[in-house]
């Protein structure tokens, strides 16, 4: 009863004094909208990160034609090709499935429908069980495709819906490039993320990629593989690196002339950097959420003060230090409270608008509730160690020098 | 109606005391600077239930000191004092603000009413700190308020009230919570002489009606009031004696309309014990007819 009774005088106090409860709040709504706002783009961009790895799973292993030079990888002119990953398979224990990555770009048409994908792959049958990427329609690729060098594709989603291919796709006759395709099914739907549309994809069989692109496209492939377990994968890795090294003839003292990702350990850098992000962040938002707390420290002094002869009053008709003390409490809690309310919205509009303006397809800012709770957690904290040293010397107050207090 | 409640009922711990207020060798000093000022210089006072008393002094002739002593927002230097048999220095902070809160309504000079607050928020300050639920605290406060007769002005916040009317709600907050005792410190010092006359009328009915009232003023008429009358002089009491013209109702006569009336001179016997006496009935009657009465102004 007499909590709720002090919150009504603490929220008239805020409002009879609004301007400068407001510029009092000040420090408390910065930090926590810095907070809020970075936590709201971080979180989106790693929802989507790790949406992403997860649907490739933490065994995939992949091996890039290009080695890291510095913080980049820089493209050599350096050779990776099938025949090193059927070594691999043959070679290396612990390997579920590998496919090659041909990788290559050509104009799909249909009719008079014409449209240049993203990316054009080729494949073997393996593909989708690496990536945990399945068929909507139709079906994938299969062993006999490849041996027979069939002139087939299976078409993402965007493809199928540039080409207007509709509800006929399963068996339409396009071209990709000069060479004519059918089409044998269509890839489940996967979204747009950081940019890049994942649905705007067409799959070959290997060989026929090979056919289309030529050698120079074959020599420089990716090789995406999965191990049979996460704890395999350091082997797996470690066979890889010794077949690769031995089929390229890497001397003692030569640097790998190609890199094997692993994908859990992107999600690690990818996390460490996310975290380090945000830890500079907290360590801003404390600095200010001290600051704020200094501010509510020094204007609830002031509102003692201006307020001795109230607190004589109160205590001459039956307030207790007690009850003195939790008024002014609850009273520099509110400040910092609705401090933290303020910079919890501004700083959702920040991250919100913040990501609708970054280029690309930045992922939609994201608050997530433990971000608000801790808000709101460091904000009544704030309140009462800055609050409980102007509310202890209201408390404190003599009735009788207060009431006579000019 | 809640002013006329006398506590008949006393508790055990005042058998042996019969006064209300004991005050014995209380003295209270403040040293400023080097010198030593004696506020209070052995103060030996009882002071019965259902009193009309009047303290009369020259200014610094320690009034207000002891007055707030007896209120409990005080304590003395040295000596003793109990409150309805109770021992008030040893009271605990909780304890004290119980007594504060419960046994005593306190109207100062100054108003000390709350600002941007209502007049019925006012009133109601003492119930909250009673931990009373807000319904019944409306209630009281309502009644409180149309008793001083300011129903119309309820809603009002002090900077809407003139001085009087503000006086009148600072004396609905000290009646609000049905102390036994109420003090006043010069409550007519900030008005003119018929607004004082109208608010030294309510506490001739509130005397009459049975309450404890003790008040502090410079003016004679006003102490005139008063059945009692004790004149201080440098901390000490130099003079108490019983005023037999005393311009306030006697209950017996049923008198509590008629309190404004000519001073009956034959009065005499009319003392403290008579007025404790006095029932709730009187005190109905004072309020049904105040209100219309008090908005006249
Ligand atoms: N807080 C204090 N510090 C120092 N001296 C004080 C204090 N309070 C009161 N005094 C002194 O105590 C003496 C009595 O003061 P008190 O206020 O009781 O007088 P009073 O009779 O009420 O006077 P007045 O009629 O002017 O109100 C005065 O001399 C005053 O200066
Ligand atoms: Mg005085």
């Amino acid at each position: 009863m007499i909590l709720l009774e002090n919150l009504i005088i603490a929220l008239s106090a805020l409002r009879a004094n609004l301007m400068r409860s407001l510029l009092t709040m000040l420090g408390v709504i910065i930090g926590v909208a810095a907070v809020i706002a970075v936590v709201s783009i971080v979180q989106g961009l790693q929802n989507v990160i790790t949406q992403q790895f997860q649907s490739g799973g933490s065994n995939t292993i992949t091996v890039v034609p290009f080695v890291q030079q510095g913080p980049s990888l820089v493209a050599r002119q350096l050779k990776l090709t099938w025949e090193d990953g059927q070594a691999i398979r043959e070679r290396v224990r612990g390997i579920e499935g590998i496919t090659p990555l041909l990788v290559g770009q050509a104009t799909a048409k249909y009719r008079e429908n014409q449209h240049r994908p993203a990316q054009i792959f080729g494949v073997i049958e393996d593909y989708p069980e690496i990536n945990n990427h399945v068929v909507e329609r139709g079906r994938f690729l299969l062993r006999v495709d490849l041996e027979l060098r069939r002139k087939v594709a299976v078409l993402g989603r965007t493809v199928v819906e540039q080409l207007e291919l509709g509800s006929e796709a399963i068996g339409a006759e396009i071209y990709v490039g000069n060479v004519p395709v059918t089409v044998i099914g269509v890839m489940e739907e996967r979204g747009t993320a950081l940019g890049q549309d994942s649905d705007d994809l067409v799959f070959l069989p290997y060989d026929t990629a090979e056919q289309i692109f030529g050698r120079l496209a074959a020599d420089r492939i990716f090789l995406q593989m999965k191990a049979e377990s996460a704890e395999a994968v350091p082997e797996v890795r470690d066979g890889i690196e010794r077949v690769l090294r031995e089929r390229h003839g890497l001397g003692e003292d030569e640097e790998n002339d190609f890199t094997i990702q692993v994908q859990d350990q992107l999600l690690e850098t990818i996390t460490s950097v996310i975290g380090s992000v945000t830890a500079v962040v907290a360590a801003v938002v404390g600095v200010a959420l001290i600051v704020g707390g200094i501010g509510i420290m020094n204007i609830m002094l002031v509102s003692v003060t201006e307020r001795t002869r109230e607190i004589g009053l109160r205590k001459s008709v039956g307030a207790t230090k007690r009850d003195v003390l939790l008024q002014f409490l609850i009273e520099a809690v509110v400040l910092s409270l609705v401090g933290g309310i303020i910079g919890t919205l501004l700083g959702w509009g920040i991250g919100a608008l913040a990501a609708f303006l970054l280029p690309g397809d930045w992922p939609a800012a994201y608050v997530p509730w433990w971000a608000v709770a801790v808000a709101f957690g460091f904000c009544t904290l704030v309140g009462v160690v800055f609050g409980i040293y102007p509310a202890g010397k209201a408390a404190a107050l003599d009735p009788i020098e207060a009431l006579r207090y000019e | 109606m809640a002013v006329a409640e006398p506590r008949a009922e006393r508790g055990a711990t005042a058998a042996p005391s019969p006064a209300l207020i004991e005050v014995r060798g209380v003295h209270k000093l403040y040293t400023v600077g080097s010198q030593e000022v004696r506020a209070l210089d052995g103060v030996d006072l009882d002071i019965r239930r259902g009193e009309y008393v009047a303290i009369m002094g020259a200014s610094g002739s320690g009034k207000s000191t002891l007055m707030n002593l007896i209120g409990c927002l005080d304590t003395p230097t040295r000596g003793s004092y109990r409150l309805d048999g109770l021992a008030v220095e040893r009271l605990r902070d909780e304890e004290l603000a119980r007594v504060r809160n419960r046994q005593i309504g306190f109207v100062f000079q100054t108003f000390h009413l709350l600002p941007r607050t209502t007049a019925l928020a006012n009133v109601e300050l003492p119930l909250v700190y009673a931990r009373m639920p807000r319904g019944e605290r409306h209630e009281l406060a309502r009644k409180a308020i149309a008793e001083v007769g300011l129903s119309e002005r309820s809603h009002h916040t002090p900077n809407e009230l003139s001085g009087g009317q503000r006086q009148r709600v600072a004396i609905a907050r000290a009646l609000v919570n049905q102390p036994s005792i109420l003090l006043a410190d010069e409550p007519t010092g900030n008005l003119d002489s018929t607004t004082s006359d109208e608010i030294m009328e309510l506490f001739d009915r509130l005397a009459a009606a049975g309450k404890t009232v003790i008040l502090v003023t410079h003016e004679d008429d006003i102490a005139e009031h008063a059945r009692r009358v004790i004149v201080m002089r440098d901390g000490k009491v130099i003079s108490d004696r019983q005023q037999p013209g005393s311009r306030a109702a006697r209950p017996t006569d049923g008198g509590a309309i008629e309190a404004n009336a000519e001073p009956d001179p034959d009065d005499e016997a009319a003392d403290a014990e008579s007025v404790v006496g006095s029932g709730a009935d009187e005190a109905e009657e004072v309020a049904a007819v105040e209100p219309a009465q008090g908005d006249s102004r």
